[in-house]
């Protein structure tokens, strides 16, 4: 079953496109990497499919409805960006951050999801005293606690250790596998989306590649092709910014 | 003497406006403190200069007039904020110089500085009416209930914009509220301490809090502790010793955030 369907997508800055023309289609219990360098349009993806862009012509829909007439999908997804931008000093517990995915308090189902991620012992801890690591943990808690069926990251391990990436990937994978929730992440990491799962998409501003992912990572001339064109999109987006 | 005090008529209405303020100014203040935007409450008391000038020009009751300049600039300065994209401090710089010019200008019109100025400039705490009293009461109330039934969403923004849109939440008309609530709380604690020093209120509760509290409620309530705290010994100590209310609670504030940085550097050594 198809959660989620692109088609046609583009975004267009001040001279520039971010998109050009993506079309693809993601299914229920995918585990889909989105990979590309900076500037390949991963981030406006995702502004775009979580209706902070609207900017775009082709469609998005997400349970087979166009997101342009409905919010309502939004209830089903959770979302985890790439570095969430706090005051430092927030006063808040890591259990008050889970709670803000809520609109009633649930202690239960605060203290469960928590503990999915590893973190129930630092419940009462401010948000703003953890580590980077763990405080996406706390961000993922907070997108469960609303029971998501897909599960957006924006490369939610950037700056974060090896240790705690291996215990972020592991509760990604504890997710996609027991409870089937689709995972849709953006990584810089071909290793990581390697290992981890079972679709990718390489962007480009375009699509370079939509399929299995070892269809991908097996073809060593498909990889280096990528590689390369990626590395233009590189060295472009640094002379332009 | 104390107790003796306390039977005054006008020290009763000015104890009880002033602990209305406190709890007022220390919840809204925390939403503004961790927004970043301390000295928002700066701003719109120095555009309500320019709509005290012009009610006593017109002879219109000043604070109505600063009601609606403060509103009416609070909130065309954040259009404007979003529409062109400036950045918070110098939203606020605009805002608080735009009203200064134009009270300087409404003043000079009407003949110069007068007594009624001065009041308003430093605060009049004791010279508060029992209408006053009922009237701050009143937007007290009201302001309380309406961040209590938007708490989370009011929280939620604050503590991430991005996450809170994807959530659902209407981020922009939130922000717009609490600059509206900020407005109102502003011109309303204007004859507590006065247009210069209203700020403190705002800001000093809340950063001391912040220090203390792990918890957002937590916070809250040991700030509204600190305000009340300070209001009250405020008003008491300076009718006691015969000087300025305004003055004594904003530096009975300070003093509570000295001790707490002694605090803080005692323990973090």
């Amino acid at each position: 079953m198809k959660v989620v369907e692109i088609n046609d997508l583009t975004v267009k800055y001040p001279g520039v496109k971010a998109l050009d023309k993506l079309s693809f289609s993601i299914n229920e219990g995918d585990f889909l990497g989105i990979i590309g360098p900076n500037g390949a349009g991963k981030s406006t993806l995702f502004s775009c499919m979580l209706g902070i862009l609207t900017k775009y012509t082709g469609t998005i829909k997400f349970f087979g409805d166009d997101i342009r007439k409905s919010r309502n999908y939004l209830k089903l997804i959770g979302y985890v960006p790439q570095k969430p931008i706090f005051e430092k000093n927030f006063p808040a517990t890591v259990k008050d951050v889970v709670r803000m995915g809520l609109n009633h308090s649930d202690h239960q189902l605060i203290d469960k999801v928590l503990q999915q991620v590893w973190m129930h012992e630092l419940g009462n801890r401010r948000i703003g005293d953890l580590s980077g690591g763990q405080q996406q943990r706390v961000f993922i808690a907070k997108a469960l606690v609303n029971k998501p069926k897909i599960l957006i990251l924006d490369e939610p391990v950037t700056g974060v250790d090896v240790q705690s990436s291996e215990i972020f990937f592991s509760i990604l994978r504890e997710l996609n596998e027991k409870q089937n929730i689709t995972i849709i992440w953006s990584s810089h990491d071909m290793d990581a989306v390697n290992k981890l799962t079972n679709k990718v998409a390489c962007l480009n501003r375009t699509l370079f590649f939509h399929g299995v992912s070892n269809e991908f990572f097996e073809n060593e001339d498909l990889v280096k092709q990528y590689s390369e064109a990626s590395m233009q999109q590189h060295m472009h987006f640094h002379e332009t910014n | 003497m104390t107790l003796e005090i306390l039977s005054y008529g006008f020290m009763q209405r000015a104890i009880i406006s002033g602990i209305a303020i406190a709890i007022l100014c220390s919840v809204v203040g925390l939403f503004l403190v961790l927004r970043r935007y301390s000295l928002f409450g700066d701003a719109v008391a120095h555009s309500s200069f320019g709509g005290i000038a012009l009610g006593l020009l017109a002879g219109i009751y000043p604070l109505w007039t600063a009601y609606a300049v403060s509103l009416g600039s609070a909130l065309v300065i954040t259009r404007i904020r979003y529409r062109f994209k400036i950045s918070g401090d110098a939203s606020v710089a605009v805002l608080l110089s735009a009203g200064i010019a134009l009270g300087l200008i409404l003043i000079s019109l009407s003949g110069g500085f007068t007594i009624d100025i001065f009041s308003f400039l430093f605060g009049s705490i004791f010279l508060v009416s029992t209408n006053d009293t009922l009237l701050i009461l009143g937007l007290t109330g009201i302001i309380l209930v309406i961040i209590l039934v938007l708490y989370r969403q009011l929280v939620y923004s604050t503590f991430n914009e991005e996450q809170a849109k994807v959530s659902g939440i209407p981020v922009e008309k939130i922000n717009y509220l609490i600059v509206f609530l900020a407005g109102i709380t502003v011109v309303t604690s204007i004859q507590l301490v006065g247009i210069l020093l209203i700020s403190a209120l705002f800001v000093l509760p809340n950063v001391t809090a912040i220090m203390y509290g792990r918890g957002f409620k937590q916070t809250s309530l040991l700030s509204i502790c600190f305000a009340i705290f300070s209001v009250v010994a405020g008003i008491v100590v300076s009718y006691i010793f015969d000087i300025t209310p305004a003055g004594t609670i904003v530096i009975l504030s300070i003093g509570i955030f000295a001790v707490t940085l002694g605090i803080k550097a005692a323990r973090s050594s």
